[in-house]
């Protein structure tokens, strides 16, 4: 059996042809392509875990402004306010976690990058918010990566997840797509309802550009990883209704790509356009005494 | 199409607040060290492109800084690296440079170590924390530290590829890419040999004490 699947059909095939889940057969994947012991990659993983809900409380509960002076405590601010929003608690509190894992990076903290540093809020911040009120266990957890994984590696090998190549929605697009997939295996959805769940994330973002002021990852990465969380639980619950995406998740990945690349660079981590250009963004980038475009 | 493992999507775990510019640059300075020897009395840091762009709000000269002392891509006192360095009693400089080089994420090494040899080495961070070292000591080469590396400096002339490679036979360590890289015909050259094992210090020398025309053996 081959199993270095590469796109999304081809991974519901081999879930179908085995009768595992996503997370198994991508866990598989890893052992035969990395040569490495299943238990290797756990511990690997399990270590990604726990240097995630690291990330999460540290934002949360020490937050640190960042090296720039540009961020840091917003994440705190929402979780004050988590009991009165509107939104409701649950959501709040896992917007700010989001948020938390983005700022502790933009302090010079420690992350894991899902699937880059930039957007690496919206996984840990969803996975864990969902898993205290769910009492989802480690064990769980752990295989809800491994799908996030699949799903990753699927549009980074047919598209990008690189904000330089792809704008925002290749790096928090993909985030959300990875949470959205995870999260609707963690509740009993089949393979199918797993990359609908993807497929609806990506979508939900597709165009969105990548316009860092200064050229930071913190103005409006921090807040995009914030509407991101957002999107990866909703799609996952669109999914799970059996809400079906017309499009099909492989050719919604082919269609990210093809945006990306009609995308001018100006709107790709360069800082040369959108919010990054606006009066207010180039007064920041001169006061913190970067050279100008 | 790229092939990606797992762990290049969950990960790497690394300190922010950028792959490229943070965590990449951490691994150059790594590579640097290690190619020097392993010991750093003196360093020289030039950032070029967006390294001396965004440099500072990245923190990539503190992370180039780590990457010379040992430091790991997800070591949390990457931000005071500048005074572990003085704590270490290495001197380090740091230039931020508006020359263009050829890739966008550039930094130059240059590092005395403690017996006064100096190593220059220029890499590129190319995304997502992956690197490509690009110069060694005023020579083109390239390779990505993604292997176990074998750096052999050497004269060229005939009978040193295949003295290396027999050696590495008998070793049992197979040649995943092995590249040679020249100035001038009879003079100073190169060989990038990245191996699936590593190679060990015996090994090494067993290689350089072949022949007064294997000037330098490291394995990075």
């Amino acid at each position: 059996m081959n199993l270095d699947f590469k796109s999304g059909e081809e991974l519901l095939a081999l879930c179908k042809e085995t009768g595992c889940p996503i997370s198994a057969v991508m866990r598989s994947r890893e052992v035969t392509l990395s040569g490495r012991s299943v238990e290797e990659i756990d511990s690997e993983m399990a270590k990604n875990l726990e240097t995630m809900k690291e990330s999460v409380r540290k934002g949360l509960y020490e937050p640190k402004e960042s090296v720039s002076g540009l961020s840091g405590g917003d994440a705190e601010r929402l979780m004050h306010r988590a009991e009165k929003a509107l939104m409701g608690e649950d959501m709040a509190m896992l917007i700010a976690s989001s948020m938390a894992v983005v700022e502790v990076n933009a302090a010079m903290g420690r992350i894991v990058a899902a699937p880059t540093a930039g957007a690496s809020g919206i996984l840990p911040g969803v996975l864990l918010s969902c898993a205290k009120k769910h009492g989802w266990t480690d064990e769980m957890l752990l295989d809800a990566l491994y799908t996030a994984g699949a799903v990753g590696m699927l549009i980074a090998r047919n598209a990008s997840i690189s904000g330089a190549e792809g704008g925002c929605q290749a790096e928090t697009g993909t985030g959300a797509a990875m949470t959205a997939a995870a999260l609707a295996e963690l509740s009993g959805g089949s393979p199918e309802v797993a990359l609908t769940a993807a497929a609806i994330a990506l979508k939900n973002v597709m165009g969105l550009i990548c316009d860092p002021v200064a050229g930071l990852v913190e103005c409006p990465c921090i807040k995009r990883n914030a509407i991101g969380a957002a999107n990866g639980i909703l799609s996952a619950d669109l999914a799970l209704a059996g809400i079906k995406s017309l499009i099909p998740f492989d050719e919604v990945v082919t269609s990210m790509k093809n945006v990306g690349r009609l995308m001018s660079a100006d709107l790709k981590e360069t800082a040369r356009g959108g919010i990054a250009t606006s009066p207010t963004g180039k007064a920041i980038r001169k006061q913190l005494g970067l050279n100008e475009e | 199409m790229e092939n990606f493992g797992l762990f290049e999507i969950i990960g790497p775990r690394m300190v922010g607040p950028s792959s490229s510019h943070t965590a990449g640059a951490v691994r150059i300075g790594n590579m640097a060290r290690k190619i020097a020897g392993g010991e750093v009395k003196k360093a020289e840091l030039t950032l070029y492109g967006s390294f001396a762009e965004t440099g500072r709000g990245h923190g990539t000269d503190k992370a180039l800084c780590a990457g010379i002392l040992g430091l790991a891509p997800d070591d949390e006192r990457l931000r005071y690296s500048m005074l572990l360095a003085q704590e270490a009693g290495v001197e380090v400089t740091v230039i931020f440079s508006d020359e263009t080089l050829d890739h966008p994420n550039t930094a130059r090494i240059r590092i005395t170590a403690p017996d006064g040899r100096e190593t220059e080495v220029v890499g590129a961070s190319i995304g997502g924390g992956n690197i490509r070292i690009n110069e060694l000591n005023g020579m083109n080469v390239e390779f990505s530290g993604d292997y176990p590396t074998l750096i052999v400096r050497h004269r060229d002339v005939p009978g040193v590829i295949n003295h290396v490679t027999l050696v590495l036979a008998k070793e049992k360590v197979n040649i995943a890419f092995m590249q040679v890289f020249r100035h001038v015909r009879n003079l100073d050259a190169y060989m990038i040999i990245e191996t699936d094992s590593p190679v060990s210090q015996e090994v090494c020398e067993l290689i350089q004490s072949w022949s007064e025309d294997v000037t330098e053996v490291r394995s990075v």
